[in-house]
């Protein structure tokens, strides 16, 4: 009987008869749909166009005011002031033309700008509010309602806008907000119904960027009803939004705005840092330019400015220029070759003002030569022989490491737009990127922080601050996110032999303080506070060695782009290390005439956390120095009222 | 079939399987899809950007896989039916560890030039693999609880994994998809009591267990049957979806607005307006004569699909297309019922009308095995 019901006739039957019963209950289902259809379209069509025409509720979100930005005092320095601006909803418009005619004689507004807004208007869809006057002015907010009669669909509203009261002082490091653009959308993997408001801003660069979640905050929303034209009747609820989180930074604006001023119209950049926990205090790089420009879209002739400026003020050169750090950089060396114990504290090494090496010739700066010196000599004097030697002893891939435990060549977690990484070689980088296996001639060059090694002014003073301390310390430049305190890095010790730190730091000393110190004219005056530092020049070029015997062409004398860089590292006081600081002024000359004056300026100002007196100066300096200061374009930081609790 | 059947019957070959291209199910598909593009150009507030000309190229694309599928025998079809199945599996897999994530739930796998949703690819290969498992399984054994388990599965793996996404909609999809193919292959009508018994107490325990750390679904799941059951509860809340689409269909009246002129779905009442809620603008601005129209278009492609159905010749091509019908059916059906207040709100698109690439691609290319069987079929 069971192979009979099995027959395969029987059983395609049975598909079929499965599948018309299947296929007829799929029927009944759609009748069904049809009569649901016919139930809420025929029968029950009047009662739904009545709620559809008289009680439509609308849901609007509610814009959340962006987070206000505080420096270390507790100032200001990224606010939201009140734009009142005109919107249209085209929906609403009766009649664009005559709209715009009556507009334009109201607030005399020119023929292109009619034109643009025009063009904006039909651009989007109609039910969407567009933005097409910004910052009106009271009286002319007033002309709108009052002559709201002939305005329909154009109707004033107040919204936010990002405003920075010390817009050139942070123009690098907080960055600035803008109107979402398609590349934003695109970019991020950012769902928030307020991206989708027509110029609803974000943060493009800068902290502004690298927080932009913190700083937000969230929609709220309001469910208004809406007559059948779109028109607000009246709010039903309401849940608020929350305001974005207040960010504190570690920057003291008055150091900021010191160093700014100080580094003036040159291509630099100083960075000054605690010690202690890392705390950057001023991370100035110049020329800067005004971050309010950008808030509501900069015109295109500002813009070309400042892009094609040979100076290039839009980059943040105190993290993303990255220069061959010249003499700053033979601590490094000198530190390698102490903690391997290849050379002794008191061990002399001559100097005939070159050495040659595969038939070429390294020269010193000295073409005469120091003759013998020790390690400290041959820091104070910047003696480059002596670290061709020292680097040829420790070879290459020792003073990498060293150069990264001392912070070169790493790139630190900073919430700033391109924060650069920098380089130190090795042997297996050059075979990778250059395709030529290394040679000793190599090594030589980074022995006085030439060649491939490259750092930013930020790793220079990360390097000062963990000689000066002896510890591992990590820049930190948000201080409180909401009023909590952000982290500071485990302050590990340097696993560096103190003395050999000892040696270095006096080696330092006698650069600021020794009679042949190559930064003994840039001295402070006050032994407490006395500095310790290195200077650096760093050649963008070759000199070669027909220019040598001729006599080396002077920096004046040589194109913009060609001269050298003046580099400066250094901390202070010597005793008790507070303050740690870089200096670099691109293609200023010599790191001793050009670079070191600007950071003592700095470091005093840091120290005396004023406008710093002249006793710190030596006598004969005096003089010049008030002339100097009493012609520095400060921007005064007013006493905020300290409101550090809330920040 | 007795001898003289297979001398007469033949399956068309070369370029005179062209003539056999069953063209009523292709003009209905481009009357559903040209619906689609009016639709989308009407969200838009009449541009063809953002969605309508993209849907228009996915179409376009989609009409073109189809006619090469068609073009390629059945039997090719049944015979990587397994490998598509676990390949769509491995995708469904990958989602789970790389799957990008939009609007809380993570569905897609960036590929780059786009993004794939690999539970609707799934949705078709699990068809086509218990297709081609009935077709290999002698008769006699269907019923057998050993060969029970086996299809039960192919159809759960898939579904556990597309639940974990979360994705209710997709999940109830396929598993009624491949219930359905069980059903038509002859398996017992024993086993459908009993599973009907286990669902009445599988609905039982979800709303017993709610509230407990046992609880089967995810709150937002049991709030949107919660408002289901009763939109009035909260009609600012939850079931504010519901509301919403009702007020809008409803109002479109007997003729509707007319073209363009919907203010409820253009007044950003609902969020989803361009894909699952897009026949609410149907509704409003073409009213019941739009609504029922697109209706009964989608009945009259189910009757021609059924009817390719009852002419194939083999197992697989009859089974292969009941299941695709039946998936078609309940995209549709359910999406329908959704939006009329018949059913919870769970992320179904309107087939061919909602705009989204991967539900396009796949119902296109499901078309095209449709179509397949139909050509290669014995006459």
């Amino acid at each position: 009987m069971k192979d009979k019901e099995f027959d395969p006739a029987i059983s395609a039957r049975s598909m079929v008869r499965r599948g018309v019963l299947i296929f007829g209950l799929q029927g009944i289902f759609v009748a069904g749909l049809a009569a649901r259809m016919r139930f809420l379209q025929i029968d029950q069509a009047d009662e739904y166009r009545l709620l559809a025409e008289e009680n439509r509720i609308n849901v609007r979100l509610v814009p959340p005011s962006r987070g206000l930005v505080y420096d270390r005092e507790g100032l200001l320095i990224a606010s939201n002031v009140q734009n009142y601006r005109a919107i249209i909803i085209r929906e609403d418009v009766e009649d664009l033309e005559s709209l715009l005619n009556n507009l334009q004689t109201l607030l005399k507004i020119s023929d292109e700008k009619k034109q643009a807004i025009r063009k904006l208007v039909l651009k989007h869809s109609p039910f969407v509010p567009i933005t097409v006057l910004n910052n009106l002015s009271w009286s002319n907010v007033a002309k709108i309602s009052a002559n709201a009669p002939v305005l329909h669909g154009l109707t004033a509203d107040v919204g936010l806008n990002r405003h920075y009261p010390r817009g050139a002082d942070y123009a690098h490091l907080l960055g600035y907000v803008g109107p979402v653009s398609d590349f934003d959308l695109k970019r991020r993997d950012d769902h928030d119904p307020l991206l989708k408001i027509p110029r609803f801003q974000i943060g493009k660069t800068g902290v502004e960027a690298k927080l932009e979640s913190a700083l937000r905050g969230n929609a709220g929303t309001k469910r208004i009803e809406v007559n059948a034209k779109g028109r607000v009747i009246r709010e039903l609820s309401r849940q608020e939004s929350s305001p974005g989180q207040s960010v504190q930074m570690t920057i003291d604006t008055g150091l900021q705005n010191f160093a700014l001023a100080r580094l003036g119209k040159k291509s630099a950049s100083a960075v000054v840092m605690r010690v202690d926990n890392g705390d950057l205090l001023s991370m100035a790089s110049s020329p800067s330019f005004d971050t309010n420009l950008f808030v509501e879209g900069i015109s295109t002739n500002d813009y070309a400015a400042l892009r094609d400026n040979e100076f290039r003020p839009l980059a943040d050169k105190s993290v993303q220029g990255i220069y061959p750090p010249g003499s700053t950089f033979k601590m490094v060396i000198a530190l390698a070759a102490l903690d391997e114990g290849l050379i002794k504290p008191n061990e002399k090494i001559r100097c005939d003002g070159h050495i040659e090496l595969a038939d070429r010739k390294f020269h010193c700066w000295k073409r005469l030569g120091h003759e013998e010196i020790t390690l400290t000599e041959a820091l104070e004097q910047s003696c480059d022989v002596f670290f061709y030697d020292l680097a040829l002893r420790v070879g290459i891939e020792k003073i990498t490491r060293m150069a990264q435990r001392l912070g070169i060549g790493i790139k630190y977690n900073l919430p700033l737009s391109g924060v650069a990484k920098g380089l130190t070689p090795t042997k297996n980088w050059k075979l990778k990127t250059q395709g030529e296996s290394w040679v000793l001639g190599d090594t030589l060059n980074v022995g006085i922080g030439q060649g491939y090694v490259l750092a930013s002014p930020l790793q220079l003073a990360v390097m000062a601050a963990r000689i000066a301390s002896g510890k591992v310390v990590e820049p930190r430049i948000i201080k409180r996110i909401n009023g909590v305190e952000q982290k500071i890095s485990n302050q590990l010790k340097l696993d560096i032999d103190p003395n050999a730190l000892g040696i270095i730091r006096s080696g330092m000393y006698e650069v600021s303080n020794g009679v042949k110190g190559t930064a003994r004219k840039s001295k402070i005056a006050i032994n407490e506070i006395s500095m310790a530092a290195k200077t650096g020049t760093s050649q963008v070029r070759n000199i070669t060695s027909k220019e040598r015997e001729t006599g080396v062409i002077p920096n004046e004398k040589l194109p913009y782009n060609r001269r050298d860089h003046a580099l400066f590292v250094g901390f202070a006081p010597y005793s008790q290390p507070k303050y740690a600081i870089a200096v670099v002024v691109e293609h200023g000359g010599g790191g001793s005439k050009v670079a070191a004056p600007i950071a003592r300026d700095i470091m005093l100002r840091a120290l005396y956390e004023q406008i710093p007196p002249l006793d710190a100066y030596p006598e004969e300096q005096r003089a010049k120095i008030a002339k100097r200061f009493k012609n520095l374009k400060l921007n005064p930081v007013l006493k905020p009222n300290l409101n550090k609790g809330n920040a | 079939m007795s001898y003289l059947d297979y001398s007469v019957r033949r399956i068309p070959t070369g370029f005179q399987r062209l003539a056999y291209i069953n063209l009523p199910i292709i003009v209905i598909l481009i009357t559903i899809a040209a619906i689609g593009f009016m639709m989308l150009f009407s969200v838009a507030g009449g541009s063809t950007e953002p969605w309508a000309k993209v849907q228009m190229t996915r179409f376009s694309i989609g009409f073109a896989m189809m006619l090469i599928i068609a073009f390629i025998p059945i039997w090719f079809w049944r015979n990587i039916s397994g490998l598509a199945y676990f390949i769509s599996l491995f995708l469904l897999l990958l989602v789970e560890f790389f799957g990008v994530s939009g609007m809380g739930a993570v569905r897609w796998l960036d590929l780059g030039f786009m993004r794939l949703q690999p539970s609707e690819l799934v949705k078709v290969t699990v068809i086509m693999f218990l297709a081609s498992y009935y077709d290999w399984l002698p008769r006699n054994k269907v019923s057998n609880v050993v060969w029970i388990i086996v299809p039960l599965l192919i159809i759960l793996l898939p579904v556990f994994l597309v639940i974990r996404q979360p994705d209710l909609g997709t999940a109830l999809l396929i598993l009624l998809g491949g219930l359905s193919i069980m059903f038509i292959a002859g398996v017992s009508w024993f086993y459908f009591a009993i599973s009907g018994l286990g669902i009445l107490t599988f609905l039982f325990s979800i709303f017993y267990f709610r509230g407990t750390e046992f609880q089967f679904l995810k709150d937002y799941q049991y709030r949107r049957i919660d408002t289901f059951l009763d939109p009035a509860s909260d009609p600012l809340g939850a079931g504010y979806h519901i509301t919403q689409s009702k007020i809008a269909l409803g109002s479109g009246g007997f003729s509707g607005r007319g073209f363009m002129q919907g203010t409820q779905s253009r007044l950003n009442f609902l969020p989803e307006k361009h894909t699952d809620f897009i026949f609410t603008t149907l509704a409003e601005e073409f009213g019941f004569i739009g609504g029922i129209s697109l209706l009964g278009l989608y009945f009259l492609l189910i009757i021609f699909c059924g009817l390719v159905a009852l002419a194939c010749r083999d197992r697989y091509s009859g089974l292969v297309v009941s299941g695709i019908t039946m998936t078609f059916f309940l995209y549709f059906a359910v999406n329908m019922a959704m939006v009329m207040g018949l059913a919870p709100v769970v992320g179904v698109p309107l087939p061919l009308v909602s705009y989204g690439g991967s539900a396009m691609f796949v119902l296109m290319v499901a078309f095209g095995i449709i179509q397949s069987a139909d050509i290669h079929r014995a006459r």
